[in-house]
Order: C-alpha cells, then structure tokens, then sequence
C-alpha cells in the first residue's frame, strides 16, 4: 500500500494511504454526512473544486455501475475515506471504488481518521487543502497548501456547465428496468446548466416536461426566444457571486415566465432579487437535513450539498418570501415570489443520493407552468 | 402540536418476564416512557409482572403494579385507576396483546380509555397476516407469495401454489413462536400442525420462500403530523432464513446503493402510513433477491421492539423515549435532540461507525435441544459492538459475547465434510465455520454458494482470516503490523495466540509502540455537530475525542449478554448503582455492551462506554480515566471474573476484596471460614479427576451434588445418584469450567432451601430478605419459586439465619451485596454457598421490601454506614411476595422440562399479596400456569413420593378435580379411598395413554414427581407434552401443595390488586 497525506492549509497532516489515480490534488475540503450515494456524489459538478470526505467510514461497499452517475463524469477534486471495499458487492455493481477512481484520475487517500477531519473542519470551518501520494514532504506539502486560493470568487460553473445545448430524454430509475423512457411531453422547459444533476432532467422528463439543457452563459434572450413553458436554474458547484452573467441572465428572464432554481440555482435567483449571499462555516452536505416547509409545517428529509446560501432578509424587499427553513441552523432553504411566479429551493428536491421527501416541488414547478399534476406525497 | 391537556393520566404495560424473543429492551423502552411521560407532567400507571426491572421501581411511575398481565388483571387496574389513556406500543408483544384484548373485549370503552400511538385498526392490520397482505398491495408493494390457512388442509392447498421450501410463519405469536421452514413436502403437515396450535387465533401463513435473500430492517418514527423519518437501517449477516433475533446484524445497512435504499425508505414511510401508526417507532423488515434486487415486504412491528432498542444504542437517537413524547401530541420538529441539544428530533440519524450485533445462545444448557438456526428466535441474549469499521466491530463483538473466544476461531478441527456441514445449515457455529473455510483457502464465492452470505461481508472476513499469518509472524516487530492488527479489532488475546505469546506482552508491546484505544462519541450526526453527552467506544485512530473529566469517580463493570444465569438482575443492580454515584455528586462511568438495557442508555450514567468486558478493553478504559475505583459487585460473574486480574494490574477494586470473593468460592479456604465461625456445611471434598470423584462419593455416599467451582447459573451443576451417572455428569462439569476443581458434596435430600439477600458496610450488616424456597433443596435457586418472609420458617429460624448471615458478612469483610444460600434439615442449618456480591433476588427483596440495596450497597462503597437501615431487617411487612420462574422449553421441542440444580430459566416474575395463598396464584397466573378451577388432574409420582402424593390427592378431589393416574400411583389412591381413573402407561401400545388425554384437552393439570437419574427419562414425554399444549404442571410435592392452596384461593374468591406504593406505605 502506497502511503498519501491530506495536508491542510491550517497545516494539520493526516498520513493515510493511496485511493485511486496517484499524485497530487487540492480543493476545498468538505465533509459529507451521507452513508450512501458515494457514486452520485462523485459525479455531482457541485463538488468542482472540492475534496470530498465521506463521513461513512466504509465507501465502495456496493461498487459503481453504469447507471448512479449524476453527469458524464467525475468531477470531485479529490476523495477522502476510512476504508474503501476492495471486494463490492450488488447486482448492480461493476467495479471497485479504487479502479473507478484511478480510470476517472481521482487522487483519493484512505486511511485516515476521518472524523477527527470532519471534527476539525466543523470547529474551524471549511479550508483548503491538498492529497498527495507522490511527494510525501511535509514541509514542501504545508506551504503549497498555504498558497492555496479557496474558493471564494472563483468560477467554477465555467468548467463544468455543457458546451452546447441538448435535449433531455431518459425519465425516472426503477430497479426492474432503468431508467424509463421520457413521457410524453405537455410542456417545454430550458435549463441552465451550472453543474446540472442528471436526475433532476429525470424528474422533470418523467412528469412530462421536454427538457433543453443550456449552456450557463447563455443569454437571456436567447432562452426567452425559445418560447419555454418555464426556465429551470440548476445546481452548481462554488461562490454564487463569481458567475455573474448567469445572475445577469436570470434577472432577465424573471417575471416572462416561470422560474424554479435548486441549490447554486437558488443563490442565483437571490443575487437576481438584489439579495445577498454569504458563505457558511462548513455547509450542508449529506442526507438527513430537516427542513420545514413554512406553508405547511411539514418536516422533510432532505440531501443537501451547499457552502453558500442566501440572506432572505436581503431578498424581502424585492418581494421574496421564505418558504423553507432549515431546522438544524434555521438557514434559508426555500424562497417564492408569486408576483413573478418564481421559486427556489437551496437543498435538492431530485435527492440522488438522499431522500425523495422533496419531489413534490418539481409537481409544484408544473403547476406553475399551468400543468397540473398528481403529487404522490413523499416520494 | 404541544402536547395533549386532555390526559392526566396514561397506563402504560410492561412487557413481564424476559423470554426467548422478549428480553429487557422493554424494560429500557418503558423505563424511557416512564421517564418522558413524568418529565411532562402525566400520571403514569404501570403494570409489570417482572420485579427485576428498572421500570417497576416505585420511583419510576406514581403507580407500579407489580401483578400479572392478564386481561382481567389489567382490567382491574384500569377501573381502580381510571387513566384515560393507554400507550400500548412500548411493552413488546405482550403489552400490545393485551392492549388489543381489552379494546376488543370493550373493557377500554366501558373506561373510557383512549389507546395513544397506535389504534386498534392499526394494529390490527400490522399483526394479521392477510390485512397487512390487502394492505401492502394497496400501496403497490410486494409480500412473498402466500397463502393464510386455518386447518393442514387449507395449508395444504396453499402449499402447492407456494412451492418448497416453504416458510409458515403462525399469526400473532412472538419471537417466531411457531414458526419453521419445511424444506420437503414430507416435513410439511407436521410443520403446519404445530404453527397452528401456537397461534392464538390458529392461523399460519404459508409463505414462498426467501431464504437466502438478503434481510434488512428499517426502524421508522412517525408524529401525529406525519412527519416521518427513518431511525436506523439494519442488514443481516444471515440472510432471510434465520430470525431477526438469532442473525448477526449490521447497522447501518452495507450493502445497498442509495437507489436501492431510497426504494425501502420510501416503502417504509409508504407502510407506516398505510397501516396507520400515528405515532412512535415501528420495524418494518424487507428481503431483497441478490441476483435481482427485487425486493419483498416480510413483516411491521407496530410498536418498539428488540430492534429498536439496538436502533437506539446503535445510532443514540432514543426510540422509546421520543415515541412516549410523540403519543401525548408532540411533533418531531418539536423535540430537541438530546445529544446535540442544538437540532431538533426530525432527523435522520447518520453513523460514522460501524455497529455488529451478535447473539447468545444458551444451547450449552438444553444440549438435547435442535441447534439450527430458523425463524423461531432461539438466543436468549445479544451484545453490540462499535467499530469504525466492520472488521473491528465484528471481532469486538465476538469477545462481547465471553465466550471464551478471543477472535474468528471455531475452536475445533473440523474435516472438509464437516465444514461443509456447517457452512450449509445455519447454526451457532457458522459464522466460525465461514472463517475456517477462509483459512482452508475457500473461496469466496465457494463460501457465498453454501451460505448465502453476502460476498461483502465473507471478503471482510477473508481479509481478516488472511492478516493472521502477518500477525503471526510480524505483529512483535513490526509496529505497522500491529497497529492495523489493532484497528481490525484484534484482540491482545487474540495477537497473543497469534504470536504465541501472552496478553500482557502483546499490552506492552503495543504501548511501548504508543499504539493505544482513543475513544469516539456517539452523536447521531456523524460529528457534523457538537455532542454534549459522552456515549463513547474505543477504537485505533488517530484522534481521541473525549478527555476525562477533573471529578471524582467509578466505573462500574456491567453485565454483559443476558444468558441463563445472568440477565436483567445484574442490569438492574449496574443501573441502581449509577443512580446511587450520581445521587452522591460522584461520576458514574457504565461500561457494557448489551444493547437491551438499561444500563446502556446514555442516561442512566454520567458516561457511558459501550464496550466489550474483557480485562483489555476494560483497562483501557481504567487507564484513561484513572477513577477511585471500580465496581465489580453488581454484573454477576462477568466482572467478578475480572475483579483478580484488574487488581493484579494495580485497579482499585471497591468494596468487597476479590481475596474475600475467592474465600467464598475456594473449597478449603471456605470450609476453614465456616469451621472458625462454627457453621455447618454438608460434607463434600474438592476433585481434579473423575477418579478422585469416584472415591469422594463412595465415602459422602449418593446422592451427592457435582458442580465446576466459579461458575453462574450452576452451568453443569447435577445431583448424581450412582457411579454411572457420575461418570457422564463429571466429565461435563470439567468441561464447564477446565482451569477450576470439581466441588462434590453430599446432597441434602428434602432439606428447605432458603436465600438471604443482605448489604454490610464491613462493620453492620443488614439483612434484606430471607427467602423461603417453595421446592425443596435440589432445584437452582434461580429456578425455585421463593416466598417474602418465609411462609413456613419458625422465627428462631428466622432469626439464626440472620445470625449467621451476619457472621459471614462480617468474617468476609463484605463491603456491599452479599448472598448466602442455606439449607435447613432437621432443624439443622447448613450454609451452601456464600455469594460476596449482587445476587438474582437483590431486585426482588427491594421491590418486596421497599428498600433498594443495590443503592445502599453502592452508598456503602463509597463509605457510608447502613446502620440507619437496621430497622429494616425486623420489620413486619403485611404482605408476602413471591417468585415464580420462567423457562424456555416451550421454544425447545424436545427437551425435558425438568428442572435440577443447573438453572434453566430466562426470567421471573412476582406475585405480591396480604394472602400467601393468593401471591402464590398471582405468581402461577405471570408465568404462564393459568390454574384450572375444575377437571381432571394427572397424579404420576416416584415411589418416596407415593406417601405425600395421598393427601394432596385428597384435597384436589375434595375441591372437586377429577383423578387421572396409572397403575402404580392409581393403587396407591385407591387404597386411601379414592376414586382414580386409570390410564395407560406411555410404554403400553394398547388404548388411550395420558398423552393422548392431554393432547385432547382432557387434563386440566399434571402432578408428576420425575424419577432420580437416567430413569426420569421414562416421562420426559408427559412434561413435554404440558409444556407444548400449555397445561399447568407441578414437578415437586412442595410446587402441587401450593398449587394447591392457589386453587383454593381462587375458588373462594376475589383476587385483587394493589400497587407497590400503596403496599411499601403499608409496611
């Protein structure tokens, strides 16, 4: 076994072992809490520029296959976990975590006490921070890693948002038989890609929406000019605030026809409000985050994965009301404007990996459009 | 919602004695309502029939009825009481038995009692097969193809549909009472027959096999806003085949990708709502097809069960008591999360460990019983490990277990047919057997085609299986190599077998490397958030999160697996013990590692470490804490075992010196101490050698008593009566306990038996308890019933035994518990064993009495005197308590009922009454022997008892029974003038015998004294049949006499019940 370190900017060193492709990488080092979904995890965009930790100390178990992916690929900086499964196990698997890892080129380390990392970066907040399997110099390793930039003000969506627009046509997974062919379209919906989960183009394709899939710097106008039934704002990795042609763009388009945001989508449609954004110590990622919808005091159990979020004072001017709140920190996790028929979720309605307490919002979104739709509840 | 204002006062029912399938995760789960309910200011009503639990201490509910659960009873209770509302969900299956008895029976209406957290329809629709079946397809999902049927016929006809194997799997009974798997057409009818008699209701569902399918269990909660989330997801080692109960399990589930387990999350939510659980927890239990992933509902619990109380030590979000709050109106959201105190309940609870569980068995006891694993639970207890991985889980759990095994090692050697054998059909030993294949070089998919075992977990054990040569090898030298040994879970013990060479060497080998236990917190949330209670295990990492604190305090060593011998008693006395350090500003630190109790609740202590009992893990934990001292007085045999050892390595044992402890149980050393003190003691020598043995009662003269010296539970304890017997029952108790000798004493025959509970501070002794066995000498004193104050004892009796059990305290130099079992015969006093510790009966003398010795005994540890409680000792109390035992046989067809001086019993239950005659039947009526009024009573007893035998005869057929006997005992009545019915002997082909009677429902009780020895054997099949058609039945003249007198109790008139404040007030 091929020794690695993940050294962090403050200077902690934690010595583990090699996962996946060998060398060096850097990004910011979140935690997540969830126990399964590593495979959706590792596909998500959102996690552009970030070393993810799984908290679960036991990741592989399962193995990846050809369908869990949330994109075309890859996109974590760099994967952290106790003990990844050298012999998976499912139906449905095909190969190792370690194999999947090194054909992707994910420098990943194991090993490690990863809750004395989690632990660290709940008390202190998120930091920068490198794995390298090559050079294992500590002191080389800690300087690099103090020159590391974070991830404020950096756009990430350029890098992983689509090249050219595509239309969207596989619906909702079922264990028998896949994914389901789209149903039949009753409405037209474009998307913007910041990082899109692909199963969020699930669900909406399942309920009947024809789904096309921009580019994130595509002009408003252009959208509007292809006369869609409702514009979706997607998910995406980092800072908000460093793609401002897509606040741009969304400010644009509010008001000419609906607008449904999750996650990055959400904090974009808070600058468009005139809102404010701001960072959080160590974010929300995982599974099992209760938010409450404020409309009907329900609780759901909700997959996450955010570092950003919205101030909703900052939006109230504009007309922006909260809708969801979360109840482990009582941040903002939902916001609607009836009068431009727009709303917003921070959290993820499509789960993969999590629950599908929230799916009712994508019916919600085809209300909106004036499609109106059977809401099975909770999933 | 807030809670309900409408409800003053709620009746919450206790789930009675521990059995196979209900043990004391329900006295945790009540002791949690009990606990809730008062903190929001309800009244609360508890029934128990079982003394020896926490939640039936007078302080835990404003009423504790300590009576049988009965619909009548509890019917009596409610109109005495009037609660308006009744929580059925957290007494296990008896307690939601009894709730659905008396809503159905009206007696709930007629009070005006309203059933909180599940409903009746809900119930019902849970526990009948064919609802629940209409239920789930309404809701889309899928049952295993299946069929309920009332007669053989019907199953019959299902059957073939069905196809073999087939599962029957009878309606309403618990723990899979019942139920077994036919593999064959020609096993079939048999089957069936046997699950329909065990239904209440008679009814079995035959069901399309899934064994071997992969098994999981989701514990669900859910608010009267229907709010739901998911506590725990649980996969089983075993897969579907062997019960819940009897598999390893895992949490959280291992081997599901989040598509796949967001499929069951949804269909447990979907469940939870269509059955219509308004509130608290339920444990919906899945099978999913390997090859396919298609996956099947088995069954919902719509209450808190077993494996709730595992969801709960597994993940710390506790079930029981956030169920209580839900039933009286909160909502999820508005219930903080203890452990966090920041975030509310609504929340799904994420691990960042791994957690095993494994069971024990209690085959060592009933060898003549049938070992494989099936649907019907068969363990009598469990331990839980942490890990942060599986690997180190696993191997923790295994030494949790004590049962000597120190890794994954099957202890025997074993051929290629045999292993195979093994590995096949699921026994005890395949887990073991899978390792052994591993170290054969089996392949995984090899052992995953026997098993059925997920290749994940048999890749886990595989990788285990092949680091031991490294050990072996490199583990003394090579630092890395004993570092990862250490985070797989390998045991010093274990390294040291490896390594060939001692525990301590591998202890200070690893220290020197600096490689130590650190320790980590279970938080609920994966350490995304703050934990402000220290519910912590051990693991090899890099970071220990849980410094100690600067305050005075104690750990006390807990009780481990419940098993024969050893259960809840000890829990209750370890939880006492931590209520009474707390109590005196001293910090109380539990260590255990049974997921059932009590003790493991984060609560109960000040910090809790769920960890294995062995001198390693235990002296890691001493090392980092550095306390005053540790109990070891209160765990029964587990940390009395330890006790030696701990002070060898300079701990501070409290209370009571192990060389004291080792005086009581050393032959000579004990011989000499009640020769100084003037004490009798029956004649008896220390052996090593069957040849010893044989010399040692030639001169005693039979019967003598053998028994292994350092054991509980008198594990391979016997009565022998000839040399041939002798030479069987010799060779067993050296096996039992090999490094010890052999104790062989003349056996006291018709001698009383009496145990006297008391505490000593080292200079007052107080007696608590002198306990008058209802059987003569020759039963385990966990086994006998037993009567508070003695029923027939003179008060010079009473009064010498006081005397003597002063003597002993004080000659001991006893600080704390002590026990002393006697014997009377001819008005002569003998002293049969002295127990310096917590004894079985400690929580039934406090319950009886009024005064909690586990709590004064712990006082006195820490130096306080108990002479302010020598009043106790002589005080009069108008009342008489009882305790009546509970066996297992009824789960082990096959095996003889009767009873002898190795204990047999899983639980106890008490019978408390101002009438002897009364206490005794509320005993009878708790354990299960309902008492006729009228029939026949079959009369079968050994020669010597032939005499005695008359006049009880008499007095039945004067109250009007009918006589049913044989040729010897028929002539024997006959000659006293009575009328007798005779029967044929078993033996005679010809005519109807008593077992065809008894099987037609024509006995109504049985009197049968079993011969001594090898010839008891000859109506082993008139026990066994009593026991499976459930008929009252009386092994001892001193068991029919009270019997007896119960009858007549009952036939004069009205019982009544009172609770156990109204009875100590009395006092």
């Amino acid at each position: 076994m091929k020794p690695a370190l993940l050294v962090l900017r403050s200077g902690r060193v934690f010595r583990g072992e090699a996962l996946g492709a060998e060398g060096e990488a850097w990004g910011e080092v979140i935690f997540n809490t969830a126990m399964s979904g590593y495979q959706e995890i590792l596909t998500d965009p959102s996690y552009r520029g970030q070393i993810v930790a799984m908290t679960y100390p036991l990741i592989g178990n399962y193995g990846l296959n050809d369908e869990d992916v949330e994109s075309r690929r890859p996109w974590v900086n760099g994967f952290v976990v106790k003990e990844a499964a050298r012999v998976p196990s499912s139906w449905r698997g095909r190969v190792s975590l370690d194999e999947y890892l090194t054909a992707h080129g994910v420098v990943g380390i194991e090993g490690i006490d990863t809750r004395a990392l989690t632990r660290h970066l709940r008390d202190r907040g998120v930091e920068d921070g490198l794995i390298s399997s090559g050079d294992l110099d500590e002191a080389r390793l800690r300087e690099k890693a103090r020159a590391l930039p974070g991830l404020v003000g950096r756009d990430l969506v350029s890098e992983v948002t689509t090249d050219a627009r595509f239309t969207w046509t596989q619906g909702a997974w079922d264990p028998a038989r896949g994914y389901a062919p789209a149903a039949a379209p009753s409405c037209r919906v474009v998307a913007y890609d910041a990082g899109i989960k692909l199963n969020i183009l699930r669900q909406m394709t399942s309920l009947g929406c024809e789904v096309t899939v921009v580019p994130a710097s595509t002009p408003a106008e252009e959208v509007l000019a292809m006369k869609p039934d409702g514009i979706f704002l997607s998910n995406g990795p980092g800072d908000p605030e460093a793609v401002p042609y897509l606040v741009d763009s969304v400010r644009r388009c509010l008001g000419r026809v609906p607008v449904f945001g999750i996650c990055l989508g959400h904090q974009i449609m808070g600058l468009a409000a005139g809102g404010r954004t701001y960072k959080l110590p160590f974010g929300h990622h995982g599974a099992n985050h209760p938010v409450k919808d404020l409309a009907t005091g329900h609780v759901e159990i909700t997959a996450q994965n955010h570092g950003f979020a919205v101030d909703p004072a900052s939006v109230a001017r504009a007309g922006w009301a909260p809708t969801h709140v979360n109840l482990n920190d009582g941040t903002c996790e939902g916001m609607s404007s009836p009068d431009l028929a727009a709303f917003s979720v921070q959290y993820h309605p499509e789960a993969s990996p999590g629950p599908h307490d929230a799916s009712y919002l994508f019916h919600r979104f085809l209300d909106l459009m004036g499609k109106t739709t059977a809401v099975t509840k909770g999933g | 919602m807030p809670k309900r204002t409408d409800i003053q006062k709620i009746l919450l029912i206790g789930s009675g004695p521990i059995v196979i399938g209900q043990a004391c995760e329900f006295d945790y789960s009540g002791t949690q309502a009990c606990k809730a309910l008062r903190e929001e200011g309800f009244e609360v009503v508890l029934v128990n029939s079982n003394p020896a639990t926490i939640m039936t201490d007078p302080e835990m509910a404003d009423r504790t009825y300590i009576e049988p659960l009965t619909p009548e009873v509890v019917a009596q209770i409610i109109a005495r009481e009037r609660p308006q509302a009744l929580l059925p969900t957290l007494g296990g299956q008896t307690g939601l038995n009894l709730a659905v008895a008396l809503a159905e029976d009206g007696t709930l209406e007629r009070f005006g009692v309203e059933l909180i957290g599940a409903k009746l329809p809900a119930i019902q629709t849970a526990e009948d097969r064919s609802l629940f079946k209409a239920c789930m397809e309404s809701i889309g999902l899928e049952l295993p193809r299946s069929g309920l049927a009332h007669s053989v016929e019907e199953a019959q006809a299902i059957v073939a549909t069905t196809g073999f194997p087939a599962i029957l799997r009878p309606s309403f009974t618990l723990g899979g009472m019942g139920g077994s798997i036919a593999r064959r057409p020609a096993d079939f009818d048999a089957a069936a027959r046997w699950a329909l008699a065990q239904s209440p209701v008679g009814a079995v569902l035959i069901e399309e096999s899934v064994l071997g399918w992969k098994e999981f269990e989701l514990e669900v909660m859910r608010d009267l806003a229907d709010n739901v989330v998911i506590i725990c997801s649980i996969e089983n080692f075993d897969p579907m085949g062997v019960h819940t109960g009897d598999s390893i399990t895992v949490a959280p589930a291992q081997t599901l990708s989040d598509k796949e387990y967001q499929r069951m999350r949804d269909a447990a939510v979907a469940i939870i709502r269509a059955i219509g659980v308004e509130t608290g927890g339920s444990n919906i239990q899945f099978a999913v097809e390997p090859t396919t992933g298609r996956m099947v509902v088995i069954e919902m619990n719509p209450r808190v069960s077993r494996s709730s109380a595992l969801a709960s030590k597994a993940t710390g979000f506790p079930i029981a008591k956030i169920a209580a709050k839900l039933a009286v109106g909160y909502t999820l959201d508005e219930l903080r999360n203890d452990i966090t105190r920041e975030t509310p309940a609504s929340f799904e609870p994420t691990l960042d460990y791994c957690v095993v569980k494994m069971p024990r068995w209690a085959f060592e006891k009933f060898p003549e019983a049938d070992r494989t694993l099936t649907t019907q639970m068969k363990s009598v207890g469990e331990a839980m490990a942490i890990g942060r991985t599986f690997k180190e889980a696993l191997q923790k759990v295994i030494r949790s277990l004590e049962e000597d095994r120190w890794g994954l090692t099957l202890d025997r050697s074993v051929d290629e047919a045999e292993l195979e054998r093994l590995l096949g059909v699921p026994t005890p030993e395949r887990l073991f057997a899978v390792a052994e294949a591993c170290r054969a070089g089996w392949s995984v998919a090899r052992v995953h085609e026997m098993t059925a075992i997920d290749p994940w977990f048999l890749a886990q054990i595989a990788d285990l299986v092949a680091f031991e040569p490294e050990i072996a090898r490199r583990a003394l030298a090579d630092r890395a190599v004993l570092r990862r040994a250490k985070q797989w879970g390998f045991a010093d013990r274990r390294i040291a077998q490896l390594t060939g060479t001692t525990e301590g060497t591998v202890r200070q080998t690893r220290l020197g490397d600096g490689i130590r236990a650190v320790f980590k917190t279970v938080d609920t949330c994966a350490a995304e958030f703050v934990a402000h209670t220290p519910y912590l295990y051990s693991t090899y990492e890099e970071e220990d999160e849980a410094p100690p604190t600067a305050r005075r305090k104690v750990v006390i060593l807990g009780s481990g697996p419940n098993r024969i011998g050893q259960g809840i008693e000890f829990d209750y006395c370890c939880v006492h013990a931590a209520f009474a350090l707390r109590e005196a500003g001293v910090e109380a630190i539990m260590v255990n590692c049974n997921p059932e109790t009590v003790s493991t609740d984060y609560d109960t202590s000040d910090r809790l470490y769920f960890e294995p009992l062995t001198f390693e893990d235990v002296l890691n934990i001493v090392e980092k804490e550095q306390p005053l001292g540790v109990v070891v007085q209160f765990g029964g045999q587990t940390p009395l075992k330890l006790a030696v050892p701990l002070q060898e390595a300079g701990v501070p044992i409290l209370g009571t010196s192990p060389d004291a402890i080792d005086r009581a149980e050393d032959r000579k050393r004990f011989s000499a101490l009640l020769d100084d003190l003037g004490l009798c003691q029956a004649p008896g020598e220390t052996v090593r050698s069957l040849e010893q043995a044989r010399g040692v009662a030639a001169q005693l003269g039979y019967p003598v008593l053998v028994r292994p010296s350092y054991v509980l539970g008198g594990r391979a304890m016997q009565i022998v009566h000839d040399d041939q017997d002798l030479v069987q029952f010799v060779a067993e108790a050296i096996a039992a306990a090999p490094d010890h000798p052999l104790l062989i004493d003349k056996f006291l025959e018709d001698a009383l038996e009496v145990d006297v509970d008391a505490v000593s501070d080292g200079a007052t002794v107080v007696v608590g308890g002198v306990m008058e066995h209802i059987e003569k000498a020759g039963i385990h004193s966990g086994d006998a019933a037993c009567a508070l104050p003695p029923y027939s004892l003179g008060e010079d009796q009473i009064r010498a035994l006081r005397a003597q059990t002063h003597a002993l305290a004080r000659a001991l130099g006893v600080v704390g518990l002590i026990n002393v079992q006697f014997a009377i015969r001819n008005d002569r006093i003998y002293v049969l064993e002295v127990n310096p510790r917590a004894s079985r009966t400690v929580p039934f003398v406090s319950k009886a009495i009024g005064l909690p010795l586990a709590k004064l005994a712990t006082r006195a540890l820490l130096g306080e005197p108990v002479a302010p409680y020598a009043a106790f000792e002589t005080r009069e109390v108008p009342h008489i308590a009882v305790k009546e035992a509970v066996f297992p046989f009824i789960k082990f067809p096959g095996v003889d009922a009767v009873l002898g001086p190795e204990m047999k019993s899983t639980g106890e239950v008490m019978g408390i009454d101002p009438d002897f005659r009364k206490a005794y039947l509320k005993s009878q009526i708790a354990s299960g022997s309902i008492l006729p009024t009228a029939g026949k009573i079959f009369v079968s007893v050994k020669n010597r008892d032939k005499r005695v035998v008359a006049s009880l005869a008499r007095r039945a057929a004067d109250m009007g029974f009918g006589l049913v006997a044989t040729a010897g005992t028929a002539r024997v009545l006959e000659r006293h003038g009575m009328s007798v019915e005779l029967i044929a002997k078993i033996a005679d082909a010809a005519g109807l015998n008593v077992i065809d009677l008894m099987q037609h429902g024509e006995i109504a009780l049985v009197f049968n004294t079993p011969e001594d020895g090898r010839a008891r054997k000859d109506s082993a099949m008139i026990r066994r049949t009593a026991v499976s058609q459930a008929i009252p039945y009386y092994l001892t003249i001193d068991g029919m006499q009270a019997a007896l007198g119960a009858i007549e109790a009952l036939l004069k008139g009205e019982s009544s019940v009172r609770s156990l404040q109204e009875y100590h007030r009395g006092a």
